[in-house]
Protein backbone atom coordinates (compact mmCIF):
# COMPACT_ATOMS: atom_id res chain seq x y z
CA UNK A 1 0.00 0.00 0.00
CA UNK A 2 1.54 3.28 -1.11
CA UNK A 3 0.83 6.48 0.80
CA UNK A 4 2.36 9.84 0.18
CA UNK A 5 3.78 12.78 2.11
CA UNK A 6 2.88 16.31 1.05
CA UNK A 7 5.01 19.21 2.41
CA UNK A 8 3.29 21.16 5.18
CA UNK A 9 4.08 24.42 3.43
CA UNK A 10 2.06 23.41 0.38
CA UNK A 11 -1.40 24.88 -0.03
CA UNK A 12 -3.92 23.92 -2.70
CA UNK A 13 -6.89 26.15 -3.45
CA UNK A 14 -10.32 25.13 -4.74
CA UNK A 15 -9.27 26.27 -8.21
CA UNK A 16 -6.38 23.80 -8.22
CA UNK A 17 -3.68 26.43 -7.66
CA UNK A 18 -0.69 25.11 -5.67
CA UNK A 19 1.62 27.41 -3.72
CA UNK A 20 4.74 25.95 -2.15
CA UNK A 21 5.41 28.54 0.56
CA UNK A 22 8.94 27.34 1.30
CA UNK A 23 10.19 28.11 -2.21
CA UNK A 24 7.58 30.49 -3.64
CA UNK A 25 6.85 28.12 -6.53
CA UNK A 26 3.36 27.87 -7.97
CA UNK A 27 1.63 25.19 -10.04
CA UNK A 28 -1.81 24.63 -11.50
CA UNK A 29 -3.76 21.39 -11.51
CA UNK A 30 -6.73 20.43 -13.63
CA UNK A 31 -9.95 19.22 -11.99
CA UNK A 32 -8.99 15.58 -11.62
CA UNK A 33 -5.43 16.50 -10.63
CA UNK A 34 -6.83 18.70 -7.87
CA UNK A 35 -9.10 15.89 -6.63
CA UNK A 36 -6.23 13.42 -6.55
CA UNK A 37 -3.92 15.92 -4.88
CA UNK A 38 -6.45 16.61 -2.13
CA UNK A 39 -6.74 12.87 -1.56
CA UNK A 40 -2.96 12.59 -1.36
CA UNK A 41 -2.90 15.47 1.08
CA UNK A 42 -5.60 13.77 3.14
CA UNK A 43 -3.40 10.69 3.47
CA UNK A 44 -5.32 8.38 1.12
CA UNK A 45 -3.46 5.33 -0.15
CA UNK A 46 -2.94 4.73 -3.84
CA UNK A 47 -5.54 1.98 -3.70
CA UNK A 48 -8.12 4.22 -2.02
CA UNK A 49 -7.51 6.97 -4.58
CA UNK A 50 -7.88 4.52 -7.44
CA UNK A 51 -11.20 3.32 -6.08
CA UNK A 52 -12.55 6.85 -5.63
CA UNK A 53 -11.44 8.09 -9.03
CA UNK A 54 -12.86 5.08 -10.85
CA UNK A 55 -16.14 5.79 -9.09
CA UNK A 56 -16.11 9.51 -9.76
CA UNK A 57 -14.83 9.59 -13.36
CA UNK A 58 -15.51 7.57 -16.49
CA UNK A 59 -12.02 6.14 -16.88
CA UNK A 60 -10.52 2.70 -17.58
CA UNK A 61 -8.39 1.25 -14.78
CA UNK A 62 -5.37 0.83 -17.09
CA UNK A 63 -5.60 4.48 -18.13
CA UNK A 64 -5.88 5.58 -14.51
CA UNK A 65 -2.83 3.53 -13.48
CA UNK A 66 -0.70 4.97 -16.29
CA UNK A 67 -1.80 8.56 -15.70
CA UNK A 68 -1.58 8.28 -11.92
CA UNK A 69 2.01 7.04 -12.08
CA UNK A 70 2.88 9.84 -14.46
CA UNK A 71 1.23 12.39 -12.15
CA UNK A 72 3.05 11.05 -9.09
CA UNK A 73 6.36 11.19 -10.97
CA UNK A 74 5.73 14.79 -11.93
CA UNK A 75 4.78 15.77 -8.39
CA UNK A 76 7.91 14.01 -7.08
CA UNK A 77 10.16 15.75 -9.58
CA UNK A 78 8.89 19.11 -8.33
CA UNK A 79 9.34 17.95 -4.71
CA UNK A 80 5.61 18.35 -4.09
CA UNK A 81 5.28 14.84 -2.74
CA UNK A 82 7.29 11.95 -1.32
CA UNK A 83 6.33 8.30 -1.22
CA UNK A 84 6.12 7.06 2.36
CA UNK B 1 9.41 64.57 11.74
CA UNK B 2 11.35 65.37 8.59
CA UNK B 3 13.21 62.54 6.90
CA UNK B 4 15.63 62.85 3.99
CA UNK B 5 16.10 59.86 1.69
CA UNK B 6 18.60 59.37 -1.14
CA UNK B 7 18.49 57.03 -4.14
CA UNK B 8 15.46 58.37 -6.01
CA UNK B 9 16.49 56.81 -9.30
CA UNK B 10 13.81 54.40 -10.46
CA UNK B 11 15.09 53.08 -13.77
CA UNK B 12 15.62 49.45 -14.78
CA UNK B 13 18.23 49.30 -12.02
CA UNK B 14 16.14 51.09 -9.41
CA UNK B 15 17.47 52.69 -6.26
CA UNK B 16 15.85 51.91 -2.92
CA UNK B 17 14.83 55.54 -2.24
CA UNK B 18 11.30 55.46 -3.65
CA UNK B 19 10.31 52.18 -1.95
CA UNK B 20 11.86 53.37 1.31
CA UNK B 21 9.76 56.55 1.11
CA UNK B 22 6.62 54.56 0.27
CA UNK B 23 7.24 52.47 3.39
CA UNK B 24 7.69 55.57 5.57
CA UNK B 25 4.46 57.01 4.25
CA UNK B 26 2.71 53.69 4.89
CA UNK B 27 3.49 53.89 8.62
CA UNK B 28 0.27 54.92 10.38
CA UNK B 29 2.14 56.95 13.00
CA UNK B 30 4.29 58.87 10.52
CA UNK B 31 3.59 62.53 10.13
CA UNK B 32 6.04 64.96 8.67
CA UNK B 33 7.82 65.73 5.47
CA UNK B 34 9.91 63.59 3.19
CA UNK B 35 12.86 65.29 1.56
CA UNK B 36 14.37 63.66 -1.51
CA UNK B 37 18.14 63.93 -2.00
CA UNK B 38 19.13 63.30 -5.56
CA UNK B 39 22.26 63.17 -7.71
CA UNK B 40 20.47 63.59 -11.02
CA UNK B 41 17.79 66.02 -12.05
CA UNK B 42 16.04 63.26 -14.00
CA UNK B 43 15.61 60.89 -11.06
CA UNK B 44 11.95 59.85 -11.34
CA UNK B 45 11.41 59.94 -7.58
CA UNK B 46 11.78 63.73 -7.67
CA UNK B 47 8.72 64.09 -9.86
CA UNK B 48 6.46 61.24 -8.72
CA UNK B 49 3.38 62.21 -6.76
CA UNK B 50 3.20 61.43 -3.04
CA UNK B 51 6.88 60.52 -2.83
CA UNK B 52 9.07 63.50 -1.88
CA UNK B 53 7.51 66.69 -0.54
CA UNK B 54 10.58 68.53 -1.71
CA UNK B 55 13.75 67.39 -3.47
CA UNK B 56 17.28 68.75 -3.57
CA UNK B 57 20.21 67.90 -5.75
CA UNK B 58 23.28 66.90 -3.79
CA UNK B 59 26.89 66.55 -5.02
CA UNK B 60 28.22 63.13 -6.03
CA UNK B 61 30.30 61.38 -3.36
CA UNK B 62 33.33 61.72 -5.65
CA UNK B 63 33.14 65.51 -5.19
CA UNK B 64 34.38 65.09 -1.63
CA UNK B 65 32.79 65.19 1.78
CA UNK B 66 32.95 68.91 2.40
CA UNK B 67 30.67 69.92 -0.50
CA UNK B 68 28.23 67.19 0.58
CA UNK B 69 28.24 68.34 4.19
CA UNK B 70 27.77 71.97 3.20
CA UNK B 71 24.87 71.07 0.93
CA UNK B 72 23.19 69.02 3.65
CA UNK B 73 23.73 71.82 6.17
CA UNK B 74 21.99 74.19 3.74
CA UNK B 75 19.10 71.74 3.22
CA UNK B 76 18.87 71.27 6.98
CA UNK B 77 18.63 75.04 7.47
CA UNK B 78 15.56 74.98 5.23
CA UNK B 79 13.96 71.68 6.19
CA UNK B 80 14.98 70.94 9.81
CA UNK B 81 15.92 67.35 9.07
CA UNK B 82 15.54 64.76 11.82
CA UNK B 83 16.87 61.71 10.00
CA UNK B 84 18.79 60.97 6.79
CA UNK B 85 18.53 57.53 5.20
CA UNK B 86 21.26 57.01 2.59
CA UNK B 87 20.20 54.10 0.39
CA UNK B 88 23.04 53.68 -2.09
CA UNK B 89 26.19 51.60 -1.60
CA UNK B 90 28.46 54.23 -3.11
CA UNK B 91 27.50 56.96 -0.63
CA UNK B 92 27.72 54.93 2.57
CA UNK B 93 31.39 55.60 3.33
CA UNK B 94 30.79 59.32 3.00
CA UNK B 95 27.71 59.36 5.19
CA UNK B 96 29.40 57.21 7.84
CA UNK B 97 32.28 59.66 7.90
CA UNK B 98 29.86 62.56 8.22
CA UNK B 99 27.53 60.94 10.73
CA UNK B 100 29.06 62.63 13.81
CA UNK B 101 28.98 66.04 12.17
CA UNK B 102 25.42 65.46 11.04
CA UNK B 103 24.54 64.41 14.58
CA UNK B 104 25.97 67.70 15.86
CA UNK B 105 23.47 69.46 13.59
CA UNK B 106 20.69 67.37 15.09
CA UNK B 107 20.40 64.95 12.16
CA UNK B 108 20.22 61.26 13.04
CA UNK B 109 21.47 58.39 10.90
CA UNK B 110 21.47 54.64 11.51
CA UNK B 111 24.49 53.28 9.71
CA UNK B 112 27.00 50.45 10.06
CA UNK B 113 30.55 51.13 11.17
CA UNK B 114 33.43 51.10 8.69
CA UNK B 115 34.52 47.74 10.07
CA UNK B 116 31.07 46.25 9.56
CA UNK B 117 30.93 47.69 6.08
CA UNK B 118 34.33 46.23 5.20
CA UNK B 119 33.61 42.77 6.62
CA UNK B 120 30.88 42.18 4.06
CA UNK B 121 32.68 43.74 1.09
CA UNK B 122 32.73 41.52 -1.99
CA UNK B 123 36.46 40.81 -1.63
CA UNK B 124 36.14 40.01 2.11
CA UNK B 125 32.91 38.01 2.13
CA UNK B 126 34.57 34.64 1.63
CA UNK B 127 36.80 35.14 4.68
CA UNK B 128 33.90 36.41 6.79
CA UNK B 129 31.81 33.36 5.90
CA UNK B 130 34.67 30.96 6.50
CA UNK B 131 35.34 32.39 9.98
CA UNK B 132 31.67 32.12 10.92
CA UNK B 133 30.97 28.80 9.14
CA UNK B 134 28.44 30.22 6.70
CA UNK B 135 28.32 28.37 3.39
CA UNK B 136 29.77 30.49 0.60
CA UNK B 137 30.86 29.60 -2.94
CA UNK B 138 34.59 29.09 -3.22
CA UNK B 139 36.20 32.24 -4.55
CA UNK B 140 39.51 33.82 -5.33
CA UNK B 141 40.68 37.34 -6.08
CA UNK B 142 42.43 38.06 -9.34
CA UNK B 143 44.64 41.11 -9.64
CA UNK B 144 46.66 40.30 -12.73
CA UNK B 145 46.74 38.21 -15.90
CA UNK B 146 49.17 35.90 -14.13
CA UNK B 147 46.56 35.21 -11.46
CA UNK B 148 43.99 34.66 -14.17
CA UNK B 149 45.99 31.86 -15.75
CA UNK B 150 45.84 29.90 -12.49
CA UNK B 151 42.04 29.72 -12.67
CA UNK B 152 41.73 26.53 -14.77
CA UNK B 153 43.62 24.64 -12.06
CA UNK B 154 41.47 25.97 -9.23
CA UNK B 155 37.90 25.83 -10.56
CA UNK B 156 35.60 23.76 -12.71
CA UNK B 157 33.58 25.67 -15.31
CA UNK B 158 31.28 27.46 -15.33
CA UNK B 159 32.55 30.12 -12.92
CA UNK B 160 31.13 33.51 -12.00
CA UNK B 161 33.38 36.50 -12.75
CA UNK B 162 32.43 39.48 -10.59
CA UNK B 163 33.48 43.11 -10.49
CA UNK B 164 34.70 44.48 -7.19
CA UNK B 165 31.68 46.79 -6.93
CA UNK B 166 29.12 45.60 -9.46
CA UNK B 167 28.41 43.36 -12.47
CA UNK B 168 28.91 39.64 -12.88
CA UNK B 169 29.30 37.28 -15.81
CA UNK B 170 29.04 33.53 -16.04
CA UNK B 171 32.06 32.13 -17.86
CA UNK B 172 32.02 28.67 -19.44
CA UNK B 173 35.67 28.52 -20.48
CA UNK B 174 38.93 30.38 -20.10
CA UNK B 175 38.20 32.69 -23.04
CA UNK B 176 34.96 33.79 -21.36
CA UNK B 177 36.86 34.41 -18.11
CA UNK B 178 39.46 36.48 -19.94
CA UNK B 179 36.81 38.57 -21.74
CA UNK B 180 34.89 39.19 -18.50
CA UNK B 181 38.13 40.05 -16.68
CA UNK B 182 38.94 42.73 -19.27
CA UNK B 183 35.45 44.24 -19.16
CA UNK B 184 35.28 44.34 -15.38
CA UNK B 185 38.84 45.57 -14.93
CA UNK B 186 38.20 48.53 -17.20
CA UNK B 187 34.85 49.38 -15.64
CA UNK B 188 35.38 48.74 -11.93
CA UNK B 189 39.10 48.22 -11.47
CA UNK B 190 40.95 45.40 -9.73
CA UNK B 191 40.70 42.92 -8.14
CA UNK B 192 38.22 40.76 -10.00
CA UNK B 193 36.46 38.01 -8.09
CA UNK B 194 36.26 34.51 -9.53
CA UNK B 195 33.55 32.50 -7.82
CA UNK B 196 32.42 28.90 -8.00
CA UNK B 197 29.08 28.69 -9.81
CA UNK B 198 26.48 27.08 -7.55
CA UNK B 199 23.41 25.91 -9.43
CA UNK B 200 20.08 26.54 -7.79
CA UNK B 201 17.36 29.07 -7.06
CA UNK B 202 18.06 32.58 -5.79
CA UNK B 203 16.57 33.74 -2.53
CA UNK B 204 17.03 37.16 -0.97
CA UNK B 205 16.38 38.39 2.54
CA UNK B 206 15.82 41.97 3.61
CA UNK B 207 16.61 42.56 7.28
CA UNK B 208 17.23 45.29 9.82
CA UNK B 209 19.92 44.92 12.47
CA UNK B 210 19.82 47.04 15.64
CA UNK B 211 23.59 47.15 16.10
CA UNK B 212 23.64 44.84 19.11
CA UNK B 213 23.47 41.66 17.03
CA UNK B 214 19.69 41.38 17.06
CA UNK B 215 17.48 41.44 13.98
CA UNK B 216 14.44 43.67 14.24
CA UNK B 217 12.89 41.86 11.31
CA UNK B 218 13.68 39.76 8.26
CA UNK B 219 11.62 38.86 5.22
CA UNK B 220 12.79 36.28 2.66
CA UNK B 221 11.80 36.57 -0.98
CA UNK B 222 12.19 34.46 -4.09
CA UNK B 223 12.51 36.31 -7.37
CA UNK B 224 9.76 35.33 -9.77
CA UNK B 225 10.96 37.40 -12.71
CA UNK B 226 14.52 38.49 -13.37
CA UNK B 227 15.53 41.13 -15.92
CA UNK B 228 18.52 40.81 -18.19
CA UNK B 229 20.38 42.96 -15.63
CA UNK B 230 19.67 40.33 -13.00
CA UNK B 231 17.19 42.56 -11.16
CA UNK B 232 14.13 41.02 -9.57
CA UNK B 233 11.10 42.48 -11.34
CA UNK B 234 8.63 40.34 -9.41
CA UNK B 235 9.01 38.33 -6.24
CA UNK B 236 7.12 36.52 -3.52
CA UNK B 237 7.64 36.22 0.22
CA UNK B 238 8.43 32.64 1.20
CA UNK B 239 8.26 30.61 4.37
CA UNK B 240 11.63 29.14 5.20
CA UNK B 241 12.61 29.13 8.84
CA UNK B 242 16.11 27.87 8.06
CA UNK B 243 16.70 30.89 5.84
CA UNK B 244 15.41 33.35 8.43
CA UNK B 245 17.53 31.72 11.09
CA UNK B 246 20.58 31.92 8.83
CA UNK B 247 19.87 35.61 8.15
CA UNK B 248 19.62 36.26 11.90
CA UNK B 249 22.96 34.50 12.44
CA UNK B 250 24.63 36.68 9.81
CA UNK B 251 23.18 39.90 11.28
CA UNK B 252 24.43 38.73 14.68
CA UNK B 253 27.92 37.89 13.40
CA UNK B 254 28.19 41.36 11.82
CA UNK B 255 26.38 43.14 14.68
CA UNK B 256 24.87 44.96 11.76
CA UNK B 257 23.41 48.38 12.39
CA UNK B 258 21.11 49.40 9.53
CA UNK B 259 19.11 47.73 6.80
CA UNK B 260 20.70 45.11 4.60
CA UNK B 261 19.98 42.61 1.88
CA UNK B 262 21.35 39.08 1.90
CA UNK B 263 21.57 37.26 -1.41
CA UNK B 264 21.60 33.46 -1.33
CA UNK B 265 21.52 30.60 -3.75
CA UNK B 266 19.93 27.34 -2.66
CA UNK B 267 22.01 24.52 -4.06
CA UNK B 268 20.01 22.26 -6.35
CA UNK B 269 22.25 19.38 -5.31
CA UNK B 270 22.27 19.69 -1.52
CA UNK B 271 19.48 22.12 -0.66
CA UNK B 272 21.98 24.21 1.34
CA UNK B 273 21.98 28.00 1.20
CA UNK B 274 25.16 29.65 -0.06
CA UNK B 275 25.65 33.32 0.71
CA UNK B 276 26.47 35.26 -2.45
CA UNK B 277 26.43 38.84 -1.26
CA UNK B 278 25.59 41.14 1.62
CA UNK B 279 24.33 44.48 0.35
CA UNK B 280 24.79 47.14 3.03
CA UNK B 281 21.43 48.88 2.63
CA UNK B 282 17.79 48.13 1.98
CA UNK B 283 17.11 46.65 -1.45
CA UNK B 284 14.81 48.23 -4.04
CA UNK B 285 12.21 45.56 -3.16
CA UNK B 286 12.05 46.59 0.53
CA UNK B 287 8.46 47.76 0.15
CA UNK B 288 7.48 44.10 -0.24
CA UNK B 289 8.47 43.58 3.40
CA UNK B 290 6.24 46.50 4.38
CA UNK B 291 3.40 44.99 2.35
CA UNK B 292 3.97 41.69 4.13
CA UNK B 293 3.74 43.31 7.57
CA UNK B 294 7.30 44.36 8.43
CA UNK B 295 7.86 48.06 7.89
CA UNK B 296 11.62 47.91 8.24
CA UNK B 297 12.38 51.43 6.91
CA UNK B 298 10.12 53.04 9.50
CA UNK B 299 11.66 50.87 12.22
CA UNK B 300 15.06 52.13 11.08
CA UNK B 301 13.86 55.72 11.54
CA UNK B 302 12.77 54.92 15.10
CA UNK B 303 16.08 53.23 15.87
CA UNK B 304 17.93 56.24 14.45
CA UNK B 305 16.01 58.45 16.87
CA UNK B 306 16.96 56.20 19.78
CA UNK B 307 13.53 54.71 20.27
CA UNK B 308 12.89 51.14 21.38
CA UNK B 309 11.68 49.02 18.49
CA UNK B 310 10.03 45.64 19.04
CA UNK B 311 11.09 42.71 16.88
CA UNK B 312 8.76 41.63 14.13
CA UNK B 313 7.69 38.02 14.64
CA UNK B 314 5.66 37.32 11.52
CA UNK B 315 5.02 38.41 7.97
CA UNK B 316 2.46 37.40 5.37
CA UNK B 317 3.74 34.51 3.29
CA UNK B 318 2.81 34.62 -0.39
CA UNK B 319 2.85 38.42 -0.69
CA UNK B 320 3.92 39.34 -4.21
CA UNK B 321 5.48 42.43 -5.73
CA UNK B 322 5.32 43.12 -9.43
CA UNK B 323 7.33 46.11 -10.55
CA UNK B 324 6.24 48.19 -13.50
CA UNK B 325 7.47 51.16 -15.46
CA UNK B 326 5.34 54.24 -15.84
CA UNK B 327 5.70 57.27 -18.05
CA UNK B 328 5.31 60.20 -15.73
CA UNK B 329 4.31 63.38 -17.54
CA UNK B 330 5.59 66.67 -16.20
CA UNK B 331 6.54 70.00 -17.71
CA UNK B 332 9.70 71.90 -18.40
CA UNK B 333 9.10 74.30 -15.49
CA UNK B 334 9.43 71.46 -12.98
CA UNK B 335 12.63 70.24 -14.60
CA UNK B 336 13.94 73.80 -14.78
CA UNK B 337 13.56 74.24 -11.01
CA UNK B 338 15.86 71.32 -10.38
CA UNK B 339 18.41 72.23 -13.00
CA UNK B 340 18.63 75.93 -12.15
CA UNK B 341 17.98 76.08 -8.42
CA UNK B 342 18.93 72.49 -7.51
CA UNK B 343 15.66 72.03 -5.64
CA UNK B 344 11.96 71.76 -6.24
Amino acid sequence: MNTYLVPESLAVSDSGFLFLASTGETFTLNEIGKDIFKMLQGGDTREAIEQKILELYDVERATFVRDFDDFINQLSSFKLIRTK
Amino acid sequence: MNIAVTGLNATDNPGPGVPVIRSLRAAAEFSGRIIGLSYDSLDPGIYMENIADKSYLIPYPSSGLEPLFERIAYIHSREKLDVIIPTLDSELYGFIKLSERLRSLGIHTFLPTFDQLNLRAKDKLFDFCTVHSFKVPKNTLVSSLQDLHKIPNQFNYPVVVKGIFYDAYIAHNFNDVHAAFDKLRLKWGLPIIIQEHVTGDEFNVVALGDGSGASIGAVPMRKLYITDKGKGWAGVTVDDKALISLAADIVKALKWQSGLELEFIKSKETGEYFLLEINPRFPAWVHLATGAGQNLPYSLVKLARGEQVPQFKTYTIGTIFIRYSWDYITNMKEFEKLVVAGEK
